[in-house]
């Protein structure tokens, strides 16, 4: 274990971590569909996880076809205010006379996208991070060291509340952006214990005798071996985005004019729908959030199965 | 001895970390704070230079070059000086800080160490009984619960237990016609205006204890030394609590420090619902009114409040497990 070599070194080829897919793909004759609808099939193995999928997958469905299932407009406000529920509008109109069901169907596509982006964003800055921090020795990785566990322990939704209140109005970008600045940390931590693990494992011994390049070896050699943990640390940032997003929406430090769960929130409490008596505009946001990031939790139980074929459900019966 | 030091001295930098955070994240982004107060005021009419510049030296806005800035920034901050709130003009922001702090710290704290609690004992039942009911309904729940946006929750409990039953209060820390002192009185009418917020924060924070106990409580159960402490026969509790449960909750404590942090950024919205005069109302009126300097002196706050917590925590695990202490 005298070959390592410091961090980063070549400027080549970096393997394509493909954000489009949940999981990086593997390398080999497979291709990276069938290495993903294999992936899927082994989470949908799971009973907990396949409840999950079905749960996100009616999600991204609502998000996707959103214009053709809602019935009116996301913003279209020329009804009654603060109407009941009735058969022209099942959950009731908001303040500004608009349909609430049309808002809870065009806010999924919100709390989907922020999930997926920010979700896939914040796990590719963990993947760096924490494979060459568990690769590297010496002072950079105590520095490195530092500065993850400073990002863990800041209090993340405050830092983000700050971060948004000075890049004012900036959207759903800007949210994104604050949202991946303080949600990679926690992944890179998983990932770097996890790597060191491996570092001293005969398969990378041998990689080094073979004359590959360190780059090469964390992310050709080591980065297969940690799918789940990959895929895992997705699905947790995910949640915590679609979270933090909602968060900050209520608060009303995004753009408070995109319809999304948390900005319905926000308009419902400044325009007292509890003293309207408006429970289901109360309700409706925060159960899809609650559902939303509930899915990815269970997805997560079957994700396990994904790299270690000894953990999958029913497996060695 | 040595560990604690150590750990001091790590607390130090860490502080000194995110003190230095704070003072670039202003400077990093555009704009400058003064910019935007002095844009509400452009909206009256024009602002002349001189009041440009009276204006600056009011709401003290930095001058100099970003070296001396910095030096000015750190003993200003060891002075607890953060300058004048833009909002609550001319009150200082140390003054409105140091009012806001106890609401939270000790709702906060009090809520956080019983969910900590009621949820590890919850977790070391549902792992003694793995399989059975007591397991799986604790966990189903705990994940479901744990995946509420804390803002909803607290929208709901006010909703029916505030609105609908009006069993409890739904605004505020104390009644309208009460000032805050010590008597007893007072402190009844704070408790029951604090039931709510922490009802909210006990049912959004508890699923994550419940489930990280039951996890390490799973893989200790599988050790050696329990299986060993069984075969003597002893009795079930005293295996369950004294030799695995005792051993599962370090690395349950080490996930107290990390998940604080959480459980604070939810009370803050949880203070947004119930206009709880703590820090986290503090924030959201310092944001809604773009008020840079109390924003910034209560972000400090919370951060070295968590530091401080974790702190304390890195201290009891060096004594409940001698190894972490070399």
């Amino acid at each position: 274990m005298t070959t390592q070599a410091m961090l980063p070194e070549s400027t080549g080829s970096t393997p394509s971590t493909d954000p489009a897919t949940v999981v990086p793909h593997l390398r080999g004759p497979a291709s990276p569909w069938r290495v993903l609808t294999r992936a899927v099939a082994t989470i949908w193995s799971n009973k907990k996880a396949r409840l999950g999928l079905v749960v996100l997958g009616v999600f991204v469905l609502v998000a996707v076809f959103a214009p053709l299932i809602a019935p009116y407009g996301a913003s279209v406000n020329g009804f009654g205010r603060n109407q009941p529920g009735s058969s022209a509008h099942w959950f009731g109109t908001t303040a500004a006379g608009e349909d609430v069901v049309s808002q809870v169907v065009f806010g999924a596509r919100v709390s989907v996208l922020v999930g997926f982006i920010a979700g896939t964003l914040s796990t590719l800055v963990a993947v760096l991070v924490g494979l060459s921090w568990g690769y590297v020795r010496g002072p950079v990785a105590d520095v490195i060291n530092f500065i993850v566990n400073l990002f863990l322990v800041i209090p993340g939704l405050p830092l983000m509340i700050v971060v948004a209140a000075y890049l004012r109005n900036g959207g759903l970008p800007i949210i994104i952006l604050v949202v991946v600045l303080t949600g990679w940390a926690w992944g890179a931590r998983v990932l770097r214990s996890q790597t060191q693990s491996l570092r001293g494992r005969d398969f990378v011994t041998a990689a080094q005798f073979a004359g590959e390049g360190s780059w090469r070896i964390v992310f050709r050699e080591i980065l297969p071996n940690m799918t789940s943990l990959i895929a895992g640390s997705f699905f947790g940032a995910a949640t915590a985005a679609i979270l933090a997003e909602a968060g900050l929406s209520f608060l009303g430090v995004g753009d408070t004019t995109t319809v999304s769960w948390g900005s319905m929130l926000f308009w419902a409490q400044n325009s007292n729908a509890i003293l309207t008596g408006q429970w289901v505009l109360l309700f409706a946001p925060g159960l899809c959030i609650a559902l939303l990031a509930t899915s990815l939790t269970l997805i997560n139980f079957g994700v396990d199965g994904l790299s270690n074929p000894r953990l999958r459900e029913g497996a060695g019966r | 001895m040595r560990y604690i030091l150590r750990k001091l001295g790590l607390l130090i930098l860490t502080a000194w970390a995110a003190i230095t955070l704070n003072f670039l994240l202003p400077r990093l982004m555009p704009g400058s704070p003064a910019d935007a107060a002095l844009a509400k005021l452009a909206q009256a009419g024009p602002v002349s230079p001189a009041t440009r510049a009276a204006i600056e030296v009011q709401l003290g806005v930095p001058t100099g070059g970003i070296g001396s800035q910095y030096v000015q920034y750190l003993g200003n901050v060891v002075h607890l000086d953060f300058g004048v709130s833009y909002t609550f003009f001319p009150q200082s922001v140390s003054s409105l800080v140091t009012s806001a702090l106890p609401w939270t710290l000790v709702m906060v704290g009090l809520v956080t160490i019983l969910a900590f609690v009621i949820g590890t004992l919850v977790g070391v039942l549902a792992a003694w009984k793995r399989g059975t009911w007591l397991d799986t309904l604790p966990t189903l729940s705990g994940t479901f619960t744990s995946a509420f946006p804390y803002f909803w929750t607290a929208l709901l409990l006010v909703f029916f237990l505030g609105y609908v039953l009006r069993w409890f209060p739904t605004s505020g820390a104390y009644g309208a016609s009460a000032s805050p002192n010590l008597s007893g009185t007072f402190l009844l009418d704070a408790l029951y205006h604090a039931i709510l917020p922490a009802l909210t924060i006990l049912i959004t924070s508890l699923g994550g204890w419940i489930l990280g106990m039951r996890n390490t409580m799973i893989n200790t159960l599988g050790e050696d030394y329990v299986t060993f402490a069984e075969a003597n026969g002893l009795r079930n509790r005293t295996v369950a609590l004294r030799y695995a449960a005792r051993n599962a909750i370090l690395p349950s404590l080490t996930g107290f420090g990390l998940a604080l942090g959480g459980v604070v950024g939810g009370s803050l919205l949880v203070e947004r619902v119930f206009n709880y005069p703590g820090v986290g109302y503090l924030l959201y009126n310092a944001v809604t009114n773009q008020d840079y300097p109390l924003m910034q002196a209560l972000f400090l706050m919370i951060t070295i409040s968590v530091l401080v917590a974790n702190f304390i925590v890195d201290i009891l695990y060096g004594f409940l497990d001698p190894r972490t202490r070399r």
